[in-house]
């Protein structure tokens, strides 16, 4: 039994694999955490489908290169983000629709840029694979992560207060705007690095599964934030074992399993759980 | 504590095309203690938010003295707080300190001391460590209330504080009202309970066309009443007719 689990990482690319998918685990569940508390979570979906065509202009441009296509998914992403704030302030609310209208067409467009160039095998980009982990892309896993944590320390309490009412912080002269911006910069940040390992299309599973499976653990904001990461570096781990042994995309195995994680604390966690507390959830 | 006077100008406050307040024009002396009144859609809340600088004047000028903008504290009517977020009592109160703190500026173990001392004042004592998420609808208030306790701004906006709450919060947080009274701070409370405005108030500002402002007494006559559609009695009433 452990050495199922023990054995794959005595492998170099299975080491990098895990680090990469260790130091995600970290930065990115605090953010799944306050995008759920948003009622954003449809944001993380449109996002992962926003950054595929800017990584594909990224490998136009820039070759092959971890960073050249992960400074055009950055870029993607946060153009994605601005627009459909934009969209819904001009047209009057029901931002989900024009995300839904924006993604779409993000989704079409980054899979046919991306299949018109040789060299880029679409499965890997869109699941992830442990194999293409370098050096480079686990550096920039690693970068990203240590921005966001030291980014969501800075912006801690102006988030929470904006997240919590908006009213208030613009009635005491707060600028909620930047901070949400802010935070959006973070989330388009970490859901980039975690294409290589992830892909693009399950990079966002490692934020948010841990982070809705926190809700049934704990009542305080830290607590969710400790167990949402807790959650991840398990999904983490138990994902990647599961990648190498059955032999499928790192991606889904890695979202697999935290969705039987959020499956189990959705059942018997202490709070608002299906078994434990029949107290509504807000 | 002895703020600037507020000067309205001439204001006009406009949603959309419409103008929903003409030409107001008067002052909020330092200390005084007024309620704002008048029928649905007459502008109370619009009148807080452009004191708070959330609404611009289509005309007109505010002047308040030089006033920061942290220095007027606004409290919304049903607030827009999110009641299901996942923080306790304390760490709301001690939020309200950001206004004067600014988003960076640490909140230490003196400021949490403010806090509960502030949920103590609204009979909150040993609420602190509780999420809002379990609180009533009057405790919630009891929460705001203290909150507005500690940003301890000088001029102080309160959008029908007490719409939702029991008698015994009434009682309770008016006694609050009072102490800031007391304090010296200028004080606007938008409020429907025209017996609450005669007992607890000296000075009304009724939100009609044009808007009446003066002391209480000469503000709620009957004829005042009637012409804000607010009379207590039916409008019918011979009695009242002629008295224009």
């Amino acid at each position: 039994m452990f050495d199922l689990v023990l054995d794959p990482f005595t492998l170099p690319f299975m080491r990098r694999a895990l680090a990469g998918c260790l130091v995600l685990s970290v930065a990115a569940p605090p953010l799944g955490v306050f995008l759920v508390l948003r009622r954003m979570s449809l944001m993380s979906d449109v996002m992962q489908h926003g950054v595929l065509p800017g990584i594909a202009l990224g490998a136009m441009v820039g070759g092959l290169s971890v960073y050249a296509m992960g400074f055009g998914g950055v870029l993607a992403g946060l153009a994605i983000a601005l627009l459909a704030g934009f969209l819904s302030r001009r047209t009057g609310g029901r931002e989900d629709s024009q995300l839904a209208g924006v993604y779409l067409i993000a989704l079409a467009a980054g899979v046919a840029l991306v299949s018109s160039q040789r060299g880029i095998d679409l499965t890997h980009l869109l699941f992830g694979s442990v194999l293409a982990v370098d050096d480079a892309a686990l550096f920039g896993m690693a970068g990203v992560a240590t921005v966001t944590v030291f980014g969501l320390a800075i912006i801690w309490r102006p988030l929470i207060l904006e997240s919590l009412d908006p009213g208030f912080m613009a009635a005491t002269g707060g600028h909620g705007a930047i901070w949400h911006l802010s935070f959006l910069a973070l989330v388009v940040l970490c859901v980039v690095s975690g294409f290589v390992a992830l892909g693009t299309l399950m990079a966002v599973g490692l934020m948010m599964l841990p982070a809705i499976a926190a809700r049934h653990w704990s009542d305080s904001l830290s607590g969710q934030m400790t167990m949402a990461v807790v959650l991840a570096i398990l999904s983490s781990v138990g994902g990647l074992t599961v990648a190498f042994n059955l032999d499928v995309p790192a991606g889904p195995a890695i979202v697999l399993t935290a969705g039987a994680l959020w499956a189990v604390s959705l059942i018997l966690g202490p709070h608002a759980s299906l078994l434990r507390d029949r107290r509504q959830i807000g | 504590m002895t703020p600037p006077p507020i000067t309205l100008d001439r204001v006009t406050l406009r949603h959309g095309r419409r103008d929903i307040i003409r030409d107001l024009s008067g002052v909020f002396a330092p200390g005084s203690l007024t309620a704002l009144i008048g029928p649905n859609g007459s502008g109370k809340t619009t009148l807080l938010r452009a004191l708070t600088r959330l609404h611009a004047p289509a005309r007109g000028r505010i002047d308040r003295g030089g006033l920061a903008r942290h220095q007027i504290a606004l409290l919304p009517q049903a607030s827009a707080m999110d009641r299901s977020f996942p923080i306790t009592c304390r760490d709301v109160v001690a939020l309200g300190m950001t206004a004067r703190l600014g988003p960076f500026r640490a909140i230490g173990p003196s400021h949490l001391d403010t806090a509960e001392q502030a949920l103590a004042s609204v009979g909150m004592h040993d609420h602190g460590r509780r999420p809002i998420g379990a609180l009533s609808a009057g405790q919630f208030q009891r929460v705001l209330f203290a909150r507005m306790i500690v940003q301890d701004a000088p001029v102080l906006l309160l959008d029908e504080p007490f719409s939702a709450v029991d008698s015994t919060t009434l009682t309770d947080l008016l006694a609050i009202l009072r102490t800031w009274h007391l304090q010296g701070r200028t004080i606007v409370t938008v409020l429907h309970d025209l017996d609450l405005v005669h007992d607890a108030f000296l000075r009304t500002l009724m939100l009609c066309e044009p808007p009446v402002w003066g002391t209480t007494a000469a503000t709620l006559t009957e004829v005042n009443r009637h012409r804000a559609g607010l009379s207590s009695r039916p409008s019918w009433s011979p009695r009242h007719q002629h008295a224009d």
